[in-house]
């Protein structure tokens, strides 16, 4: 049974449920994400499964009380596995009428709706752009609403600290966070301590949100609105070392880990653009791990001083999204003919143009395959889940030094901001990625290929005897000297088309989860992952004979991705876009493929998938 | 200007084995020659020295020279060379770039590897036209030229070299011309052996698209009038007999003559760290006025190279040097049984 700070057991009855999900809305001052945060790590400690969705606005500091002011943070915990950050809403926590007006839609009937009375006043009604106040009429009858005075009480809690009036409201989404910590039996203990730790330096605020997350927890208890508490039980998760990451982080971590495993100086050249901008702040912070940050003056100088400085021997990488992508082109097809390692990572957002920065989309995989001048194979990663953001960081840059190649490395603005649990690799059992350099001047020609590879030796500047130039002129097979005869294009052509191929020696055998012959295969890439995994599992505890593949290597596919399409019946091809890798599967395998289609910057919902996977198995 | 063991190296040593393929009269050939008749004197061994280039026929250089050598894309060599040179300072760095290339398409790398002052020494040669493209009008070229895109005459404004790079702070700025081989020489080593961003604006002629641009600085006869050779502390004086010389009227330069009641004294006294005095001389352009030749200007500050490797030897002093576990570990950590 759950305790409350007091140690005291618990009068109430508690009902248990499989997960819940929650989100708790503001205004963009109230602390909605860091509130978020702290109820995910309370969640993590209670042993649940979790999946988070940061919604934060574009504006920066939008004026108070506004619809597009409002910041969100969701939660799914369960004590199942969880795949995404959750579809419909179990509980929505609104602090005022403008995270109401513009959160709602998205509660399920019969939804545990939490609102502070004391916000719905005129003024915020107004900016709200409510005629009446949606706690008075019957608008709201279909969800269950506690209406909770969380500013009134707050300010009870805190009486006797001597704080002003403006600092008190500060700490509001304390008292709040304390009130569904005590529904959903969190414990609140890990944020009492992050607390002292975090505003250790200024007593009076630790004290005062100490005071307002043990009133707001208190109050659960012992008012009459709630009749009971909801337990989540602990869900079966593998023992280690945990902490929680989002996409962008592990993006970041992937990179400097690979450099480290190398042995080789980072090199990121990049140019501040959402939703890509957070994996150049959090390298920034690593320089103790011999990382370059240089923000250039725009998206072409950034790849280009990545591309320099892989040519003198670094792990040149590059960061940006869509809009940037374009720009950086000529610069990824000079890599290309150059043969030199660098990777350029994609964080999708909608487009074209500026489109909705902000929002995920999977729109770019075209471009990352075919968007370039001249025949320009690239090898093309996607990351398909935040924490596998570490994984295929690190093996973009080992791809690009192993085949001497550009390599481009597609997430999205989904899984940039979204967090979930990681189980911490050791340092230690991270491969380490061998690199040579070339430094024997014996037989020595700049395009001398290796047989297993096709690669190209990296012979940096600085090695006496190798002095050689490199550039975008068509090069002679062998020496590089400038060529323009037509056989030996066409043979370089050729070679760079062939070493690409290659790679599929670096992809492991397919393994499908779920059958592996059958009625319906759902394939998918990138941040799909969550939304297929859960409807797929669903289908499949519903006795359907449907499997799921989820691609890492688009470029070039696996070798044996042909022949695993063939054994099921019907293929659906999910993905946030008009349909792009349907259309490589259908034009690379001549099979008749279907595509799944959302084009919102939101994620799928489990729901969506699961619908067109019923169909397709009715059909 | 190096730190490395002397080495003994002769022109030949940076000769490459490959065809030089410009034009024959072209101008490049005198700057090529001249480039590898310095380099041996620079003491920088031949695998530490790195030419870069964008596209334009000036930017065919890295391919003759038998050093290191990037042939990148259309105005993005400063910015290749910058990343380059910021995780490798031990490399000589050479930017070789045109109107074209440098102050129209890469325009933007250009004044940014200026003012972060990136430790690269970047030849620019000025034949106001675009050569490789075959014939059309570059931001350096006169208003009202003449070229195959510009039929009626070009309607667009030249920009100033020297202006600009004075506003995008560059430390180093100079000028010469390919035809005299000695003032050229003594330039390049000025630039090789300045500590930081370099820029030198090489006015060269392009014999087939542009034949006689720079005639009048080049000329035997006219030259001593149109070309004012560049002296630090010393006064700003020209003409064949040493017998004009420029004065500041207010804050605009003025030519006057060496006579009546107007002594040396009277004139400009070149001070090459003055960057007020290098905005007066880049303003200075023909017909008024003779063409400054030399180093307009020249300061020091620190390299962003130079910051940078601070702030990661800063970095490692304070938290030692990364342990990959740490790095994992960062931030809320929680463990399960």
């Amino acid at each position: 049974m759950a305790t409350n700070p007091g140690g005291v057991p618990l009068q109430k009855s508690t009902q248990e449920r499989e997960g819940v999900v929650i989100r708790f809305a503001g205004d963009s001052g109230d602390g909605m994400q860091l509130t978020g945060t702290r109820f995910t790590s309370e969640s993590v400690l209670a042993g649940n499964d979790v999946g988070t969705l940061p919604d934060f606005p574009a504006e920066i500091r939008a004026p108070t009380g506004t619809l597009y002011g409002v910041s969100a943070f969701q939660v799914n915990f369960s004590n199942k596995n969880v795949y995404t950050p959750g579809d419909e809403l179990d509980t929505l926590v609104c602090m005022n009428p403008a995270a109401l007006k513009t959160n709602i839609a998205d509660l399920k009937q019969n939804g545990i709706l939490i609102v502070d009375p004391a916000e719905f006043s005129s003024a915020n009604l107004r900016k709200a752009e409510y005629k009446e106040n949606p706690l008075e009429g019957n608008s709201l009858d279909k969800y269950q609403v506690y209406k909770v005075e969380v500013t009134k009480m707050t300010t009870l809690a805190l009486k006797d600290t001597g704080l002003p009036n403006r600092s008190v409201m500060r700490s509001r989404n304390f008292f709040a966070l304390g009130v569904v910590s005590w529904l959903f039996n969190r414990p609140i203990e890990p944020t009492l301590e992050w607390i002292q730790q975090k505003f250790g330096k200024n007593p009076v605020v630790a004290d005062a949100n100490s005071l307002a997350i043990k009133g707001g927890y208190n109050f659960g208890e012992n008012t009459d609105m709630f009749a009971s508490s909801y337990e989540i039980k602990p869900a079966k998760i593998a023992p280690g070392v945990y902490r929680n990451i989002t996409g962008n982080s592990a993006t970041a971590l992937g990179f400097v880990i690979a450099a480290q495993k190398a042995g080789l100086p980072l090199f990121l050249g990049s140019y501040p653009i959402t939703p890509a901008s957070d994996v150049l702040h959090e390298l920034a912070e690593y320089k103790n791990y011999n990382v370059y940050t240089f923000q250039a003056e725009d998206e072409i100088a950034g790849v280009g001083a990545a591309l320099g400085a892989a040519f003198g021997g670094a792990l040149g990488i590059t960061t940006t999204s869509g809009p940037g992508m374009n720009l950086k082109g000529e610069t990824i097809g000079l890599a290309a003919t150059v043969e030199l390692p660098l990777v350029i990572t994609n964080i999708q957002r909608a487009g074209p143009s500026t489109g909705m920065p902000t929002k995920p989309e999977q729109t770019d995989l075209m471009q990352a395959i075919y968007g370039r001048h001249g025949e320009s194979p690239i090898p093309v990663i996607a990351a398909s889940t935040p924490v596998d953001c570490f994984c295929a960081a690190f093996e973009a840059a080992r791809i690009a030094m192993k085949y001497m190649t550009p390599v481009i490395l597609l997430t999205d603005g989904f899984l940039a901001n979204a967090s979930e649990p990681w189980l911490l690799p050791s340092a230690d059992d991270l491969p380490s990625i061998p690199v040579e350099f070339r430094t024997d001047p014996q037989g020595f020609f700049p395009y001398l290929r290796d047989e297993a590879t096709l690669a190209r030796p990296w012979a940096t500047p600085g090695t006496p005897g190798l002095e050689h130039r490199i550039g975008g002129i068509e090069k002679d097979y062998l020496t590089g000297n400038i060529s323009y005869a037509p056989a030996n294009h066409e043979q370089m052509v050729r070679v760079r088309h062939q070493k690409v191929q290659k790679i599929t020696q670096e992809i492991p055998p397919i393994k499908v989860d779920g059958p592996e012959q059958g009625k319906l295969l759902v394939l998918g890439w990138g941040s799909t992952y969550g939304p297929i995994a859960a409807a797929v599992e669903d289908a499949q505890a519903r006795g359907h004979s449907v499997a799921h593949l989820h691609l890492r290597y688009l470029n070039p596919l696996p070798a044996d991705l042909g022949e695993v399409l063939g054994r099921y019946d019907k293929v659906l091809v999910p993905e946030m876009n008009m349909g792009q890798l349907v259309k490589l599967i259908r034009a690379e395998y001549l099979i008749d493929a279907v595509g799944l289609n959302k084009i919102q910057g939101r994620p799928f919902k489990v729901s969506e998938v699961a619908t067109r996977i019923a169909r397709m198995l009715e059909g | 200007m190096s730190t490395e063991a002397a080495v003994k190296l002769t022109r030949k040593d940076f000769v490459s084995d490959q065809d030089v393929r410009w034009c024959p009269g072209c101008g490049d050939y005198a700057i090529l020659a001249q480039v590898q008749k310095i380099f041996p004197e620079l003491g920088i061994p031949k695998e530490k020295a790195v030419f870069i280039s964008g596209i334009g026929c000036a930017s065919r250089f890295p391919y003759y020279m038998n050093t290191y050598g990037f042939h990148t894309i259309h105005g993005r060599a400063p910015a290749i060379a910058t990343g380059l040179k910021i995780s490798r300072p031990d490399l000589h760095i050479w930017v070789v770039t045109g109107d074209g290339d440098g102050l129209s398409i890469g325009g933007n790398h250009l004044i940014h590897a200026l003012r972060r002052n990136v430790e690269l020494k970047i030849m620019l040669f000025n034949n106001r036209i675009y050569g490789l493209t075959k014939g059309q009008y570059s931001p350096t070229s006169e208003l009202g030229k003449v070229a195959k895109s510009t039929p009626m005459g070009s309607v667009d404004h030249p920009l100033n070299p020297m202006t600009l790079v004075l506003g995008a702070e560059a430390t180093f700025i100079a000028r010469t011309i390919d035809t005299e081989a000695k003032h050229q020489q003594e330039t390049l080593r000025r630039a090789a052996a300045h500590k930081g961003g370099t820029f030198l604006e090489i006015l060269q002629n392009c014999n087939v698209y542009n034949d006689g641009v720079w005639e009048r600085l080049k000329d035997k006869d006219s030259k001593a009038d149109t070309q004012l050779l560049l002296e630090h502390g010393k006064p700003l004086v020209f003409g064949k007999n040493k017998e004009r010389g420029i004065r500041l009227n207010g804050l605009k330069p003025e030519v006057v003559s060496i006579r009546n009641g107007v002594s040396i004294s009277d004139l400009l006294v070149h001070d090459e760290h003055d960057q007020t005095l290098a905005y007066v001389l880049s303003r200075m352009t023909p017909p008024n006025f003779p063409t400054p030749l030399g180093v307009l200007f020249s300061t020091e500050r620190p390299t962003i190279e130079a910051l940078m490797a601070q702030q990661i030897k800063t970095a490692v002093e304070k938290s030692g040097p990364g342990k990959l576990d740490d790095l994992l570990r960062r931030g809320d950590v929680w463990t399960v049984e």
